[in-house]
């Protein structure tokens, strides 16, 4: 049973599929069936995304393959990932096409 | 999945073919809605479309409204239309009817209150044209019609997570099945392309198509940074924020699953006729009501809206049929939900078999079956609008 799906490889963020306690074990799996399993440092509403791995000030938010938005604060591994840790970032994406 | 990718509709004289048998009571502006309101009330098969606009408009504002009113009369579900203007507006009643004229020859009659004398007499001679159409439409009957002929609006509201993970994609899965078979499907909603534009620009048949895509991307964010605003302090909503979408770029990067995988045609303005076949974009805003009208006055016959937080929304003239991918919001509000696209989420069903259900439900809805919102007579709609009235 998983309890997240992470969307592409490179993501560093898995959606949650249940609601999650911190302190939880969370089993993250991808389309390929592949399972990352990571410790819940807080709680995390269903839905919602959870951090795969650290992400500095600043890094970009990766999911779907792409840039999400920016951490705004250093968040750790297991952490909810949101509107209070996540800045949203206009990039000029006509290169990237 | 049915065999025969089909369904029945109604053959109109322009050979185009409707999935309803509505006659159109169409105010021209908001001054003449009162009494196309009171003409639609008397005749139980006439549909009244609300107008808000149609006055005091300038440019490109009153192009959408012309277009959207105009695209409307030449909708393939419209038997034809009563249209009541007041008499002096900008969308004056030669005006209109000239140019549904020049796209369709279905029936119109032509009501104007200050030449009438008042919108009693107004609402007399509307209700007995009204009635006359009907009885002539109630004639017709449906016949077999390939999915060439059919258009079908893709519409996301009240999105959350599970709209990316599940209710787009199976969206997705079914226009590309629409569009393998010679049909249309068309994508929507500008400002939920932003910080996805360049993935379906990579999918632009040609170059032109691509820069399009681009081009209307940013003329979304340069009309309102004009008025010293930013999109994103609207978009995402609260709601789509408590669901878990945190960006709009998170927001955009699952909304442009709805197009699936097939290349992009062309692109649209809003409310414009919309004739290639194929994976089709329009610009429009996000506003769901707005955006489900520029699709149906595109020429749209049916709309399959996504929705993670939930929503009853509907439109006058094309069957809504809703889908969620959240399992809460299913079971919650079960009463306005046509599909479950949760399954797929948990392994229960393939995105590929959920694409072809929700095909399947297409057809029959297309063929005569309602909708909930169209069952619960959910009618309300808007046009779009790119600044204040004069």
């Amino acid at each position: 049973m998983n309890d997240a799906l992470k969307i592409e490889k490179i993501d560093n963020v898995a959606v949650v599929i249940r609601p999650i306690t911190k302190g939880e074990t969370v089993i993250c799996r991808d389309h390929e069936g592949e399972t990352i399993t990571v410790c819940a440092v807080s709680d995390i509403p269903i839905y919602h995304k959870i951090a795969l791995q650290d992400i500095a000030q600043g890094a970009k938010i990766v999911k779907y393959g792409e840039h999400i938005g920016e951490a705004s604060q250093a968040i750790r591994t297991g952490e909810h990932v949101h509107t209070h840790n996540v800045a949203g970032v206009r990039e000029d994406l006509r290169e990237a096409q | 999945m049915m065999k025969n990718l089909e369904f029945k509709g109604y053959r109109r004289p322009d050979g185009k073919c409707g999935v309803r048998n509505h006659v159109l009571v169409l105010p021209t502006s908001v001054c003449s809605s009162d009494v196309a309101k009171m003409i639609a009330s008397q005749v139980p098969e006439a549909v009244y479309v609300a107008n808000q606009s149609g006055c005091a408009q300038v440019g490109r504002d009153l192009e959408y409204t012309l277009n959207t009113i105009v695209g409307y009369a030449c909708n393939p579900n419209v038997y034809g239309t009563v249209l009541v203007s007041l008499g002096c507006e900008t969308c004056q009643l030669d005006l209109v009817a000239e140019l549904i004229e020049k796209r369709t020859c279905k029936p119109l009659v032509k009501l104007d209150i200050q030449t009438e004398g008042g919108s009693i007499k107004t609402v007399e001679k509307g209700i007995r044209a009204a009635a006359e159409l009907a009885a002539e439409a109630g004639v017709l009957e449906r016949e077999l019609v390939p999915i060439t002929e059919l258009m079908v609006a893709t519409e996301c509201g009240g999105s959350d997570p599970t709209s990316g993970l599940a209710a787009n994609p199976t969206v997705g899965m079914m226009a590309d099945l629409v569009v393998a078979a010679g049909g249309t499907a068309v994508l929507s909603e500008t400002p939920e392309f932003i910080g996805a534009e360049h993935i379906l620009a990579r999918r632009g048949v040609t170059k032109a198509v691509s820069d399009r895509i681009f081009e209307i991307v940013y003329r979304y964010e340069n009309d309102l940074g004009v008025f010293g605003e930013n999109v994103r302090d609207g978009n995402p909503s609260p709601g789509n924020k408590a669901g878990g979408l945190t960006t709009l770029e998170e927001k955009s990067l699952g909304c442009i699953h709805k197009s699936g995988h097939s290349l992009i045609q062309a692109v649209y303005d809003y409310a414009e006729p919309i004739t290639e076949r194929g994976m089709v974009i329009m610009d429009s805003p996000g506003y769901d009501s707005a955006s489900i009208a520029g699709m149906a006055a595109g020429g749209a016959q049916i709309c399959v809206f996504t929705t993670g937080r939930g929503t009853p929304l509907g439109h006058p003239l094309i069957p809504v049929i809703k889908l969620t991918g959240n399992k809460i919001t299913y079971h919650n509000m079960e009463d306005n939900m046509d599909y479950d696209a949760s399954p797929a989420i948990y392994g229960e069903k393939t995105l590929e078999q959920q694409g072809g259900e929700l095909l399947d439900l297409v057809l029959e809805c297309a063929s005569g079956k309602k909708p909930k919102a169209e069952a619960l007579g959910f009618t309300e709609t808007s046009i779009a609008k790119i600044c204040n009235y004069t």
